[in-house]
């Protein structure tokens, strides 16, 4: 990771978050890279792992968790659509990047205000997450599509996986109204990649098991997938079922 | 997910069930016909949200009886699709038919593998008319000519997926008490949604639903698909007021969010093409 691009980043309420830390947890994602540290200690007296703010756990850890990857996603878009896209983008190409843009956007926007309303000040989320995207090129199509994709198929095993640890069924049925569209999403975005290549990308035998199902990832395995792109260090250990 | 970790899942559930009502479902399931097995199934559980209630048996079969009931539509319809010879001339379509027909084929025998595994029988295969009563020939078997068939080949595909998609996340709620389960059926879910987008792309739609339209060159009878997505309302709060710009416009903030539909609403659409 050389350059930082920062998307929408105060400093000054980070460090406010951070100061407002929650938990020690097993998983912690500082810079670019995945930090595992082990901690025995499990309570909520505000253990703290260097400063660093962590998700929590059940509803609250759930709904902090998506809001980070939401952030990200919109983050993403947000670059791509500022930048006027890539060189080469078709119409086309450009309508779907917007329409992914306007619908992260929102969901940022409503995970933002389910938290605010529903969560204790001091175990929300900081709305000013910090991305790293020196990795993307943005004025690339296949890099802009290919982290595309990896956003995407990452989005949707997240939800898969953690709607197991959602304990309102009223927040359930949200994740699901939000992770059906990133499935479409991620639909349209391996088939503008792949082309007449290969007209089964959009569900692929690459991703679609042999069950006919789709990914399912733990947090510490999406967060792996997607933790070089977090500047802002945050934890969130696996939560139990 | 780990097929036999899923079973055990079940049979643990069917273990934890009253033998009364287990043997009231089986015997409802088992005596009446096709269709009426179909509709006799408790729905009214969609709409409920306690999860010590969910965690019955039960529920959780009868969830899987929903799914499978929609899964044989699908299935059914894809491989009549494929034997038709209407999408022979165009390659692409044939391509993601062969593959979403593959799915649905799969997911036939994932249900049919985990209801059995419960210890409970599968609802039967009912009997479908796609052209409901003579109004559609999809499979260009009466005369509509190719053209005609194609695009209601593909009018129809959209309907199913769409359907699939709102179906199954109606009933996450049923499979809380669940986990392997509920994680199961959500994997099935966004694979529906893969299938949806995609479908309607090659129909030079948007892979996303805009209000409650229906889209270019859908019949009217499929409108009951898309009521309802119109919503702007999540979680008690209006998205559209969430800030300004793009994102939170009526048309954004409608595709940005995947509306349910009940089990009720999703046997009604179902029934459509089921004859017996």
């Amino acid at each position: 990771m050389k350059k930082k691009k920062s998307i929408e980043v105060t400093t000054q309420t980070v460090g406010r978050n951070r100061r407002n830390f929650l938990k020690v947890s097993g998983l912690a994602i500082a810079g670019s890279g995945l930090l595992l540290a082990s901690c025995s200690d499990d309570d909520d007296n505000g253990n703290m792992l260097g400063g660093t703010f962590d998700l929590g756990t059940g509803d609250v850890g759930v709904l902090n968790y998506a809001y980070a990857l939401e952030q990200l996603e919109a983050a993403f878009y947000t670059n791509v659509v500022n930048g006027s896209f890539y060189a080469s983008a078709s119409a086309d190409e450009k309508a779907i990047l917007l329409d992914l843009y306007n619908h992260e956007v929102n969901h940022r926007e409503f995970f933002k205000a389910a938290i605010g309303a529903n969560v204790p000040m001091e175990q929300q989320l900081t709305a000013d997450l910090e991305f790293d995207f020196s990795s993307v090129d943005f004025s690339d199509r296949d890099s802009v599509l290919g982290t595309a994709r990896v956003l995407e198929d990452t989005g949707v095993s997240a939800y898969n996986g953690a709607g197991q640890y959602i304990q309102t069924a009223a927040y359930l049925t949200l994740a699901g109204k939000i992770v059906s569209v990133e499935a479409r999403h991620a639909a349209a975005i391996r088939t503008i990649i792949n082309g007449s290549a290969d007209y089964t990308a959009f569900a692929g035998d690459d991703i679609i098991d042999d069950n006919g199902l789709d990914l399912a990832a733990s947090p510490a395995d999406v967060i792996s997938a997607a933790g070089g792109f977090f500047v802002t260090p945050f934890t969130y250990k696996n939560p139990q079922a | 997910m780990n097929l036999i970790k899923f079973l055990d899942e079940f049979t643990t559930d069917k273990l934890q069930e009253p033998m009364t009502s287990r043997r009231a479902m089986f015997g409802q399931l088992g005596s009446l016909t096709k269709k009426a097995a179909i509709a006799a199934v408790p729905f009214g559980l969609a709409t409920m949200s306690n999860k010590a209630m969910a965690q019955s048996g039960s529920s959780v079969v009868d969830v899987l009886n929903l799914a499978l009931t929609l899964e044989y539509l699908e299935d059914e319809f894809y491989a009549m699709a494929l034997d038709s010879g209407v999408l022979s001339s165009n390659a692409k379509a044939e391509a993601i038919y062969m593959q979403i027909s593959k799915h649905e084929s799969q997911h036939v025998d994932f249900l049919t593998a985990a209801i059995e595994g419960a210890g409970a029988t599968p609802v039967a295969k009912p009997s479908f008319d796609f052209t409901v009563g003579g109004a559609f020939d999809p499979f260009n078997e009466n005369g509509a000519g190719q053209a005609t068939a194609y695009a209601q080949l593909l009018a129809l595909a959209q309907a199913f997926e769409d359907t699939g998609v709102r179906a199954y996340k109606g009933q996450a709620a049923n499979l809380m008490g669940s986990p392997g389960v509920l994680t199961a059926a959500l994997q099935i879910h966004s694979v529906e949604a893969r299938h949806a987008s995609e479908v309607r792309r090659l129909r030079g739609l948007e892979g996303w639903i805009t209000g409650s339209q229906r889209g270019a060159g859908m019949p009217e009878a499929t409108q009951a698909v898309y009521n309802g997505e119109d919503n702007v309302t999540q979680g008690g709060v209006d998205v559209t007021t969430l800030g300004s710009g793009s994102p939170f416009t009526v048309d954004a903030s409608t595709q940005a969010y995947d509306e349910i539909l009940t089990a009720d609403e999703a046997v009604t659409i179902a029934s459509l093409f089921i004859e017996s």
